[in-house]
């Protein structure tokens, strides 16, 4: 009679009772079984049901643990103990047998007695006065119902939006103002999630509220928000999934706002430049560039890199204690940029090695052709694109004619040229990177051989100006390649541009048949999260592991992360938490 | 019978038993002998005949004789002859083997009756359903649970499961066709219907016929029964009833409608006519009719008045006169006027008469005719600390800010940090001086929130080097050394849910989780009673305006009223059928209102300790209450985001104010009643313009007469401004004696 019906509510099966029975080593007949099983579902739900009444009277939304133990505790029965932190316990199944449970995992009492970084306690609870309204007409404005910005939405529009603030906010309504949220990462990232489901709606017009989103978005990526500030908090996740964004919304919308590509470059460049800013907001400005393909970094980043690196190379040498937390920024941005010249230098030679088979005849190759190399010069004759790569022509064409006051002259560089620079910052750890794909294995003459001693100082041929490499490998930290995956667009690698010849040197740099082979996207770094192992489940089981298959030099070095991972030993349920979330935001774009 | 009650209802179902005996006849008699049969054996004949004689009330004779044969049973036998003496009973009419062949012959006779008037096979059933209950409830009633057997046990007859869907569907039907104006009285009949028919399907272990019931029929209850339908849809066996509060619940009181007289009578004619009588049972037995003359209320209307768990409050119910006014403030002797002045500057004399007569002019001069007498319930004497502290008050008053639509207050927040979800009670002093919280981790917690720190008294041998007589003695006895802003108060062990300080501010009551309320000096800052009563959590304490008198109320549904000197209650008010969530007191001190989780509210009497008021209409468990100033209206506030405004003095519901999306944990008029400021869950302070609320009021007499209520929909007019905080939930509001608003809250991030 029970299976006719569709179930109103949660249901304990009379399987799991029999087994339970089995644990206490009764055997128990199937009707036992399933009587029980309906009642104990009976008391589960009564025991629910008071136990809200201590959640009403705590004036809480969140039932918790305590709750429901003093609605055990006031019916009679014992008890449950063991659950009550206040982080989410990970339920783990096993396979064979089917069973679930909730991990445990031992806690070294040992150490915890011993450790040296006794937690300082949490602070005093306190009384703060801290708002005072005297306005007459109460604060409406500055905090309350909607802003400016939602005002003059339709109706529709106006109910849409309530809608959504209401899921993704739950009561605060604070859309268009991110800032207003800094402190909470988790907010941050469902704003994020709502944004990209803005995006992809396809019944939705945004017209020039593409704008303020990629504004929003933007803040994300660039800002140092309150939350980077303690080093638990994994806001590059956040940053990189707002780049991710970013190249969404401009690939996809790019053509509703004029220009909008050459703000955001500008602006992702301002920030660069600027060395005031602190690290973590230079990581989202390259990722940022890097999402939004390797034409920008191209732009962008590798002039600026001269100039960038003497001040990362000052953080990274910098080994004194204070200095932890700054220098494992650093390492994220260096693996950051790492990835970004990586993609450059790979779809650049992409480019022009099928810009050469195209054109195999026109020009024999020249440096100066390679020279004159130029993204979508809007003078020449249309190349024969889809639709909407045209939105980057146009956007490419304005920031370059109209608004290209600001426009650091930028001559391309030739490919080998810019390989031996990038090189002689990278050192072989670039040069690693290449050689994980499967022809890499010959490599060219100015790669150095010495791959597997990583850490000694490489032989580079260019003059490493003043910087000597004593980097480890550490690559890619956090590292999602967005081309990739993100957006369809990459996938038709940029188009022949047109009379690039190419040039003898860069295949003499990289032997042709490489890049002929169709699998240009290299399978290292994709999946590999600050020494993480995505690929299987090892979240929570075993977090210190880093061996790693396909990249073995890689996996060989003790991932930064966990520099500061360390010291929390003690609290068991944190890392776990944290764990799940780099997990989460990796599955995105894979 | 005893179920239809109203007017002259009595005479008429008389005569409609005449008009046809068969079926109504029948299904009383049956009614009547089952519930009797099985509570006490005895009481079944005189009741038969009481009825036709209608000498005695029914009703009356009845539990007497049930009382009397408890006793008898539990051998207290003096108590017996003493009840029996004072009832004025004969001896025999507890001879158990006469009334129980009075009992059989009645039922012989009934069934006689019914067999001419045909319907053989149901009769039968009937017949046998009654005799086994009657035969098992001697041996029911042994065991541990009396009463619980009883309630369940009127259950037992049967009826053909299969029918139920069949009757509940054609009263549906009758009353979908029905006439518009009679639909939405009838349609009140379905919710009370369909759980009994429930709970009778599943008492007689029809499980599957019960579910497929529910599944049927569950959709059609109004939406605001949702919380009461899951608790329902979860309870399908017979062993699971037994515990179940919200179905005794049910089933101790009786579901009370209220129904125009034409309306009723169309649905009992239809009844009649379809012969459907396990659903004219079910009315008879537990519901209450309060049938009025005149026009079918609207739907609009009786939504406004329902949800609660057991119907709306009988009307008469809310007959009874309440002393809604303000007592007359005590007069501030002349000597306490000069050492004030002393004490604040020289020249003051002719200067401070004046606004204290104005001030007290308009309240004391003319006796309010409301107002209960001065001695209605024994005051505390004023101390001279408590007339300094009037005079305070009258002063502070002086500076007072008129609030209104064009001016509205402005909001001091104050917020708990790193409080960690744990605080569950905020109070303030009336003077706005110190704040105190209560806190999940069993603490309670008070701040000053002036720069005056809080200081404890010297301990005894100190205290015994001091000059008495010494003009300062007062500061003297403090210590300075335990200066601090903040002390922190051990001693409950569970959560604190209620906390509330005395007017003189020397004490501080706090109620929690682990049963008991606790008394704490706030000159020793140390717990100085624990008042145990309440075996269960006590949701909420309050002391009363003049003190001395604190109320207290939480789960197991009683408040309790207490004398801080009395280590048992001195009341007990009992009549909720569920949790009292919250408790206030009226600003006259004779009054207490308590809230609860079945929905409804009451007004209790300190001095008889009856209920004199019941308010239903909130669709979900109340969480706050405010009398407002004057002592005329009443405030409350639900989980149903919902405040609704009564009317103490005709018992009516006067406004409704929406617009808070989540529960609404504070409310407080502003000290002239201008303005009613809610907190919500929903980090919102809205402010509502109370005084346009209540001049647009006309209660005519015809309104208070029949209770029936026109609420216009003008919650956006009265919404004066809405102040919105940061990530937290308003749990306290309080007015200072110039009218700033402070409110409180934890921030919960």
């Amino acid at each position: 009679m029970a299976d006719r019906e569709e179930r109103r509510f949660a249901e304990v099966s009379r399987e799991s009772v029999r087994l339970m029975a089995e644990g206490a080593g009764v055997e128990l007949g199937d009707d036992v079984a399933a009587l029980l099983a309906e009642d104990v579902c009976y008391r589960l739900r009564e025991a629910t049901q008071s136990s809200s009444q201590f959640m009403r009277h705590a004036k809480r939304r969140k039932l918790t643990v305590e709750d429901f133990n003093r609605a055990l505790r006031w019916s009679n029965v014992e008890a449950i103990c063991g659950y009550g932190a206040q982080d989410a316990l990970p339920f783990r199944s096993v396979k064979e047998g089917e069973l679930f449970f909730v991990e445990d995992r031992d806690v070294n009492l040992v150490e915890l007695a011993l450790a040296t970084n006794i937690p300082k306690g949490c602070a005093e609870t306190m009384v703060r006065v801290n708002v005072s309204y005297l306005d007459g007409k109460g604060n409406l404005e500055p905090q309350g119902t909607v802003p400016t910005a939602v005002q003059s939405l339709s109706d529709d529009l106006l109910k849409y939006y309530q809608q959504i603030t209401r899921a993704i906010l739950g009561e605060d309504p604070h859309l268009m103002k991110v800032k207003s949220v800094s402190h909470d990462l988790e907010q941050l990232n469902r704003l994020m999630h709502m944004v990209k489901s803005l995006v992809q709606n396809p019944y939705l017009y945004l017209g020039s509220y593409v704008r303020s989103l990629v504004s929003s978005v933007m803040y994300c990526i660039l800002e140092p928000l309150a939350a980077s500030i303690n080093p638990l908090n994994d806001h590059w996740t956040l940053r990189d999934y707002a780049a991710l964004l970013l190249s969404h919304i401009f690939w996809t919308h790019g053509d509703l706002v004029s220009g909008l590509y050459h703000q955001i470059v500008l602006s992702l460049q301002k920030v660069l430049s600027d060395p005031v800013r602190p690290l973590c907001s230079h990581y989202g400005a390259v990722v940022g560039l890097h999402a939004l393909g390797w034409k920008a970094v191209e732009r962008v980043l590798f002039p600026h890199l001269p100039a960038y690196w003497a001040n990362l190379q000052a953080v990274l040498d910098d080994y004194s204690v204070s200095n932890a937390q700054v220098k494992a920024d650093g390492h994220k941005v260096y693996g950051a940029i790492l990835v970004a010249v990586e993609r450059l230098l790979k779809m650049k030679a992409l480019s022009l090695s099928q810009s050469a088979e195209g054109h195999s005849g026109a020009h024999p190759g020249s440096v100066v052709g390679a020279a004159s190399y130029r993204v979508n010069s809007p003078g020449l004759s249309p190349p024969p694109e889809p639709l909407s790569e045209a939105a980057l022509g146009i956007a490419s064409h304005l920031q370059v004619g109209g608004a290209g006051c600001h426009w650091e002259e930028w001559t391309p560089v030739p490919l080998p040229a810019m390989y031996c620079e990038l090189y002689s910052f990278f050192g072989d750890s670039l040069a690693v990177r290449f050689s994980t794909g499967p022809g890499f294995g010959t490599h060219s003459p100015c790669a150095p051989s010495q791959l597997s001693d990583s850490r000694k100082e490489p032989p580079g041929p260019a003059s490493n100006l003043d910087t000597t490499r004593k980097m480890p490998q550490l690559t890619a930290n956090l590292n999602i390649s967005p081309r990739q995956d993100g957006s369809p667009r990459t996938d038709p690698p940029p188009p022949t541009t047109r009379g690039a010849p190419i040039s003898g040197l860069s295949r003499e740099v990289f032997p042709k048949a490489r890049f002929t082979s169709p699998q240009t996207t290299p399978p290292a770094f994709s999946f590999l999260i600050g020494g993480r192992q995505m690929g299987q489940r090892c979240q929570g089981r075993r977090p210190f592991q880093t061996m790693f298959a396909t990249t073995p030099p890689v996996s060989a070095v003790p991932p930064r992360t966990y520099a500061h991972k360390l010291p929390v030993i003690g609290r068991v349920g944190k890392p776990v938490r944290r764990w799940t979330c780099s997990h989460y935001s990796l599955h995105l774009p894979l | 019978m005893a179920a239809v009650q109203g007017g002259m209802s009595d005479a008429d179902i008389e005569t409609d038993i005449k008009t046809e005996p068969s079926t109504d006849g029948f299904g009383n008699n049956n009614a009547n002998d089952g519930r009797v049969l099985s509570a006490s054996p005895g009481s079944g004949s005189s009741t038969g005949s009481n009825k036709q004689t209608a000498a005695v009330t029914p009703e009356d004779q009845q539990t007497l004789l049930a009382v009397l044969q408890f006793l008898k049973k539990n051998k207290l036998i003096e108590s017996v002859e003493i009840l029996r003496r004072e009832a004025g009973l004969p001896e025999n009419s507890l001879d158990p083997k006469a009334t129980e062949s009075a009992g059989a012959g009645s039922g012989g006779a009934a069934g006689i009756v019914d067999l001419e008037g045909g319907d053989v096979s149901s009769l039968l059933s009937r017949v046998t359903g009654s005799s086994s209950a009657g035969a098992q409830a001697p041996t029911k009633v042994a065991e541990d649970q009396p009463d619980v057997r009883v309630v369940l046990s009127a259950y037992s007859q049967q009826g053909d499961p299969t029918l139920y869907e069949v009757y509940y569907s054609d009263l549906k039907k009758f009353i979908e066709t029905v006439l518009d104006c009679h639909r939405a009285e009838l349609s009140q009949v379905f919710y009370p219907l369909f759980v009994h028919m429930y709970l009778e399907l599943v008492y007689n272990n029809h499980e599957s016929e019960a579910k497929a019931f529910f599944e049927k029929f569950s959709g059609d209850q109004e939406c605001y029964y949702e919380e009461d339908l899951r608790v329902l849809s979860g309870l399908t066996k017979k062993e699971h009833m037994r515990g179940n509060e919200t179905l005794l619940d049910f089933r101790t009181s009786k579901f009370v409608l209220r129904i125009s007289r034409d309306s009723y009578q169309l649905l009992k004619r239809h009844l009649q006519e379809r012969q459907n009588n396990q659903i004219w049972n079910i009315i008879q037995e537990h519901l209450y009719i309060d049938i009025f003359d005149g026009m079918p209320r609207s739907k609009s209307q009786i939504d406004a008045m329902s949800g609660s768990l057991a119907g709306e409050a009988k009307r008469e119910a809310n007959k009874t006169k309440v002393y809604y006014g303000l007592l007359k403030e005590p007069e501030i002797e002349l000597p306490l006027d000069d050492e004030d002045e002393e004490a604040e500057n020289e020249e003051g004399k002719p200067k401070k008469k004046k606004p204290k007569k104005d001030s007290m002019g308009s309240k004391s001069k003319k006796q309010d005719p409301n107002a209960p007498s001065q001695n209605r319930i024994p005051l505390p004497e004023l101390k001279d600390s408590d007339k300094l502290d009037k005079i305070m008050y009258m002063k502070e008053a002086t500076k007072r800010i008129r609030l209104g639509s064009d001016n509205l207050p402005s909001v001091c927040f104050y917020t708990f940090l790193n409080a960690y979800q744990g605080l569950t009670a905020v109070d303030f002093t009336d003077d706005s001086s110190l704040i105190a919280g209560g806190f999940a981790d069993s603490t309670v917690r008070v701040w000053s929130v002036t720069p005056k720190k809080l200081r404890k008294v010297k301990s005894a041998a100190d205290l015994n080097l001091i000059d008495k007589e010494s003009d300062d003695v007062l500061e003297r006895i403090m210590d300075e050394k335990t200066a601090s802003e903040l002390k922190i108060m051990y001693g409950h062990s569970g959560p604190v849910y209620g906390i509330s300080f005395s007017p003189d501010r020397n004490y501080l009551l706090s109620s929690s989780e682990d049963g008991t309320v606790r008394l704490w000096s706030l000159l020793t800052f140390t717990c100085l009673v624990a008042y145990k009563g309440h075996n269960y959590p006590v949701w909420d304490t309050q002391f009363s305006p003049y003190g001395y008198y604190f109320v207290s109320g939480g789960h197991d549904r009683v408040a309790r009223l207490w004398a801080t000197d009395h280590y048992q209650p001195l009341r007990i008010f009992s009549g909720h059928l569920a949790d009292i969530t919250c408790t206030r007191f009226h600003p006259n001190s004779n009054y207490v209102a308590t809230g609860s989780s079945d929905r409804t509210i009451r007004v209790w009497d300190v001095l008889s300790g009856n209920c004199v008021r019941i308010f239903t209409g909130h669709k979900g468990p109340i969480h706050s209450l405010a009398f407002s100033p004057n002592g005329k209206f009443l405030a409350s506030g639900a989980t149903d985001g919902r405040v609704l405004l009564w009317d103490i003095g005709h018992g009516l519901m006067v406004g409704e104010l929406k617009g808070h999306t989540d529960t609404i944990y504070s409310l407080r008029f502003s000290r002239d009643g201008e303005i009613l400021a809610s907190g919500s869950m929903d980090n919102t302070v809205r402010l509502w313009d109370a005084m346009k609320a209540f001049d647009d009021l006309e209660t005519d007499d015809f309104t208070a007469a029949t209770g029936h209520i026109h609420l216009q929909d003008n919650s956006q007019e009265l919404l004066l401004g809405t102040y919105t905080t940061k990530s937290t939930p308003v749990i306290h509001l309080h007015f200072t004696r110039r009218n700033l608003l402070l409110a409180a809250g934890a921030f919960n991030p």
